[in-house]
């Protein structure tokens, strides 16, 4: 066996961090995965160009749902820049275990999702800062 | 009976340790295996007489041309069409189906028309018809299902009375659900009412025989890497009449009679159809699978696999994680079953089955609208062929303890 399914990896897709949803999100963002029907909604709330809070709601593998737990453990209260440079061998990194090229993208939905959320609520946030927009799906 | 020794030897695959044990494939659905007759076929064009076809006029290239038209021969001996002419090669089953809809879809399609769809389609028989509505603006009609999931044969009666209605497309076999359609009465039905039917037989042909004799679909599609062939080829089947009074699909060398600079004059099908220098040695390597199949005869290849089908469902029923999508009862389906397992995405009990060297499917399978339809996010699949044994399935019911292990699953 390889180390795919350590314990910490069934833990958390048994009880996930950060599940559910938020009142009035800055921006809320679907990724969806047409191969394997992996489907990550985010709600994050952005204040002075940080990430105050996060939640995730949807259906996934252990794989993606363990590593979209912890990713929203990793970005809070980080400055949206910070987490736009976040690579994807620092999910691999979260997550401590090896993955093939297939099964690499459950593991970088998560990530795509949150770089998503974030260039959405950027093209959407006024120049002028203040306002807080509230998008739906 | 099937003598499996023999198989095994044929497909070299088979002999070799995957993870450290024995290979067991499950996934024929998707792809199939490739016994060394094809492979050795293919090597021959690529050692022996390699040359491009209709054209090269020394030995080598009259060589490959017979090798080429031989396997389109085979072809269209095999599924019972009448003329070699109505044998097109296209690249696989989608390819197929998107000539059809760009060359008599474009043609005979447009606002106020109808086409029927089912609601199990392959996304290869959705998404060409969609591309083309967009153009052409003419109405999709889904087709719903029984609760066994097979096509509601009175709804289909109902809807092609409607007079806008100008063609039927339906798949033969089920990917998801192993159903078998009743292609020849979908056709007769249509045809009385002067409707034109396609047949998508991409899961059919490679596990029962089947006569376009008896079917008689206008047009019937396929491909070759689900029937023991090579990847990169597949075959159109268009009845001859509807061949000829349809445009071209591709341009460039072999589809034409004559260019000029101020326009071009076009070869006689199914030349007109395949354009450029085709895949020469995947056509001659799908032309050996043909000969692999019938030495051991389709009847025998489907009583295997009706066996198999039994003794699964059989073993799968009585597992109470296990549920199961689709008929599961063994009549008229194929031996194709998806189901779920437990609460266990379907990704990781693939992985986990993958990790012991048994290897399945998992995801939605290219059918998306059939499971949202059934409202299941994505389900595991395990298809058979003639090299499957019952030793196969159980060593897919002992894999699935470790799944059941791994995710703490509670009885």
């Amino acid at each position: 066996m390889s180390n795919m399914y350590l314990d910490n990896i069934i833990d958390l897709y048994k009880n996930p961090l950060n599940q559910g949803t938020l009142e009035a999100p800055s921006v809320t963002y679907r990724a969806y995965s047409p191969v394997c029907g992996d489907d990550i909604t985010l709600d994050l709330i952005i204040r002075d160009g940080k990430i105050s809070d996060v939640r995730h709601r949807g259906v996934g593998c252990a794989i993606s749902q363990a590593s979209i737990s912890l990713l929203t453990e990793e970005i809070k209260n980080q400055s949206t820049d910070k987490v736009l440079r976040m690579k994807p061998d620092h999910v691999v990194k979260l997550l401590g275990i090896e993955l093939g090229p297939v099964r690499l993208k459950c593991a970088l939905l998560g990530l795509e999702a949150i770089h998503e959320a974030i260039g959405k609520y950027h093209s959407l946030a006024p120049l002028k800062g203040g306002i807080i927009l509230r998008t739906s799906l | 009976m099937i003598d499996q020794k023999k198989i095994k030897a044929d497909f070299p695959i088979l002999k070799k340790k995957n993870n450290g044990q024995r290979l067991v494939y499950l996934d024929s659905a998707n792809t199939s295996l490739t016994p060394r007759q094809v492979v050795e076929k293919m090597d021959e064009y690529y050692e022996v007489y390699n040359a491009n076809i209709h054209r090269a006029v020394y030995p080598l290239g009259e060589r490959a041309t017979f090798e080429y038209e031989a396997a389109r021969e085979k072809i269209r001996r095999f599924i019972g069409a009448k003329s070699s002419k109505e044998i097109i090669f296209t690249r696989n089953a989608t390819e197929s189906i998107n000539l059809v809809a760009q060359t008599w879809g474009r043609q005979h399609l447009g606002r106020g028309d109808a086409i029927v769809l089912s609601i199990m389609e392959h996304h290869s028989n959705i998404v060409p018809w969609q591309l083309l509505q967009k153009e052409k603006g003419f109405h999709i009609h889904y087709l719903s299902l029984s609760k066994e999931g097979r096509l509601n044969m009175e709804a289909y009666q109902r809807v092609i009375q409607n007079k806008n209605i100008k063609l039927v497309s339906l798949i033969h076999q089920s990917n998801v659900l192993g159903t078998l359609n009743d292609a020849k009465s979908l056709t007769e039905l249509a045809h009385k009412r002067g409707i034109a039917v396609l047949i998508d037989g991409a899961q059919s042909v490679p596990h029962r025989k089947v006569d376009l004799k008896k079917i008689k679909a206008d047009f019937f599609v396929f491909t070759g890497h689900k029937m023991l062939g090579p990847t990169g080829i597949g075959v159109l089947y268009g009845r001859e009449e509807l061949l000829q009074d349809m445009p071209p699909f591709l341009g460039g060398g072999d589809m034409i009679r004559s260019v000029g600079i101020e326009g071009s004059t076009w070869n006689d099908p199914p030349y007109k159809f395949e354009a450029g220098t085709p895949n020469i040695a995947g056509a001659i390597g799908l032309g050996a699978a043909v000969d692999y199949l019938e030495n051991i005869g389709m009847k025998k290849v489907q009583e295997h696999e009706q066996k198999l089908l039994e003794y699964a469902l059989k073993k799968m029923k009585a597992i109470p994680e296990i549920n199961i999508i689709g008929p599961e009862n063994a009549q008229n389906r194929g031996a194709v079953i998806a189901f779920n397992f437990a609460e266990v995405h379907p990704h990781d009990v693939a992985t986990i089955l993958g990790e012991q060297g048994i290897c399945v499917r998992a995801g939605n399978h290219c059918a998306q609208p059939l499971l949202d339809y059934l409202k299941v996010p994505a389900s595991l699949r395990v298809s058979f062929y003639l090299y499957n044994t019952e030793d196969d399935i159980d060593r897919l019911i002992e894999g699935l303890r470790l799944v059941k292990k791994t995710f703490h699953v509670e009885p």
